[in-house]
């Protein structure tokens, strides 16, 4: 799982950057840069839930 | 530049450690008394090791603008990726020139962000580790990105191949320094776990309060001189813009931070009754951090409105993730760094105006690049090198070293040995 949410995060870079050389009208740029950071946001919440301590673990620390 | 030019920016980068050194006293204050003594050290070598790093080989890599790097071409268009500078700065004249000079601020700041990091790592990080992960982010991370936006790279270059406003817009540094130092704060403390106690009743947080509030409020007047100096600094050397405009870069960082304190002790007082004195400075740093990006491009009524967001944006994220996420964060590195970077870069988009050619129109886009580039790039970068060192390093101390406190476990002696003891703040309360 923390590896799929950093692959996301990766992804969604990837994603930006590709409407940045791919697309040159300004809209559907913009749009697909929203995609990209929507992406990168997924994995983000991903690799964070993959941090959180279960309960268990926490009465533990 | 003139000499008058060239005497001013000297002058606002002669401010900039006064930055460094607001930090380094926020992260000791935020922390208990048994283990600042050994916060300041790592404070201070992690700065030692920042400029040293960078003086080898760290300018190597990041360049300076229009100097040699290596570029790729996609669709047509130049990619700069990567400096080809010499290392140990040989051949680089360090003579009053805007590029001798910027090699100075760059030395300041590549402390500040791998002081960020031990904020977030503060009571548990090895002092062994702290300095070899501040080789990693001052050797390879931070030269990396920096390039990429101080020294001519593809995301400065943006404005130029893409037509996207002036390309990312970053001159005191709110991603550069800030964002990239709070994400790797973010990772190491993930790897290192919260300390222990911290989360002991049906895993809900114990509250470890600081030790010191009057280091860590007077810390915050400090950064906020140096803050000043760097960010006046940076819009000079990075960013392009007339000296005259420095007047409203320190009106704008000071209004930013008032808005981001104000708008923290506000929320606190409603909230729980009374003002909250480290959160309040937080919000006071936050603000800085957020103004980072655009003192220079924003009107000041713009300024403390990025810097009262800022302050709302680091109590909730405080909150998020100490309670939700059990990210065991002392000094509020994490919030105020990276989520109040990001709101600063975001906020030079939304509020930013470019006198100079350029700017307006897709400027919002190049930031959001900038945005994208530091969260789906620099974290999964940092947090693999620290995660991978931590395999070499042991990064945490063991139980016995917690229990003592850093100072006396590591170095032996601690910050304050006129003091007693009364009670053991490591077990439940």
């Amino acid at each position: 799982m923390k590896l799929a949410g950093f692959l996301l995060l990766l992804a969604g870079w990837g994603l930006v950057l590709s409407a940045v050389i791919l697309l040159a009208s300004p809209a559907p740029r913009a749009a697909f840069v929203m995609a990209g950071m929507a992406v990168e946001t997924l994995g983000l919440v991903l690799t964070i839930r993959t941090h959180v301590l279960p309960r268990g673990e926490k009465e533990r620390t | 530049m003139n000499e008058a030019s060239t005497a001013l920016c000297f002058l606002c980068i002669l401010l900039a450690p006064l930055a460094t050194a607001g930090l380094a006293l926020i992260n000791a204050g935020l922390i208990r008394s048994r283990s600042a003594a050994h916060s300041m050290l790592s404070s201070l070598g992690a700065v030692a090791i920042g400029a040293g790093v960078f003086f080898v080989w760290g300018f190597a890599l990041q360049g300076s603008s229009g100097g040699p790097a290596h570029t790729v071409w996609i669709g047509g268009k130049p990619w700069d990726l990567l400096a080809a500078a010499p290392m140990f700065l040989r051949g680089v004249a360090l003579d009053g020139s805007p590029t001798s000079m910027a090699i100075l601020l760059e030395t300041i700041a590549v402390g500040l962000a791998v002081l960020i990091p031990l904020g977030a790592g503060a009571e548990r990080w090895r002092f062994g580790a702290s300095c070899a992960s501040a080789v990693v982010l001052a050797g390879g991370v931070w030269p990396l990105f920096a390039h990429w936006s101080w020294s001519g790279g593809w995301l400065a270059q943006l404005g130029l191949n893409y037509g996207l406003g002036r390309g990312f817009v970053d001159a005191g540094g709110a991603g550069t320094i800030h964002v990239v130092g709070g994400l790797t704060a973010l990772s190491v403390a993930w790897i290192l776990g919260p300390r222990r106690g911290r989360y002991a009743l049906h895993g809900m947080p114990t509250a470890i309060p600081g030790h010191n509030a009057v280091f860590v409020l007077f810390g915050c007047f400090l950064a906020w001189v140096g803050w000043i100096g760097l960010n006046a600094a940076g819009a000079m050397l990075f960013a392009g813009v007339e000296p005259g405009r420095v007047v409203l870069v320190a009106i704008n960082t000071t209004l930013a931070a008032a808005g981001g304190a104000l708008a923290v002790v506000a929320i606190t007082r409603v909230r729980f009754g009374k003002p909250d004195a480290s959160l309040s400075a937080n919000g006071w740093v936050g603000g800085l951090v957020a103004c980072s990006a655009g003192a220079a491009f924003m009107t000041p009524i713009a300024a403390m409105v990025t810097g009262i967001v800022a302050g709302a944006l680091v109590i909730f994220a405080v909150e998020l993730l100490e309670l939700r996420l059990s990210v065991d964060d002392p000094a509020g590195a994490v919030s105020v760094h990276a989520v109040g970077g990001v709101w600063g870069l975001v906020a030079l988009g939304m509020f930013g105006h470019f006198p100079m050619a350029g700017g307006g129109g897709d400027q919002w886009v190049a930031q959001m690049v900038g945005v994208a580039t530091l969260v789906g790039f620099v974290l999964p970068l940092t947090y693999g090198a620290n995660k991978l060192l931590s395999r070499i390093v042991p990064y945490r101390v063991g139980v016995e070293g917690e229990r003592q406190g850093l100072d006396l476990f590591e170095l032996g002696a601690g910050a304050y040995p006129d003091f007693v003891t009364h009670r053991d703040e490591f077990g439940q309360r």
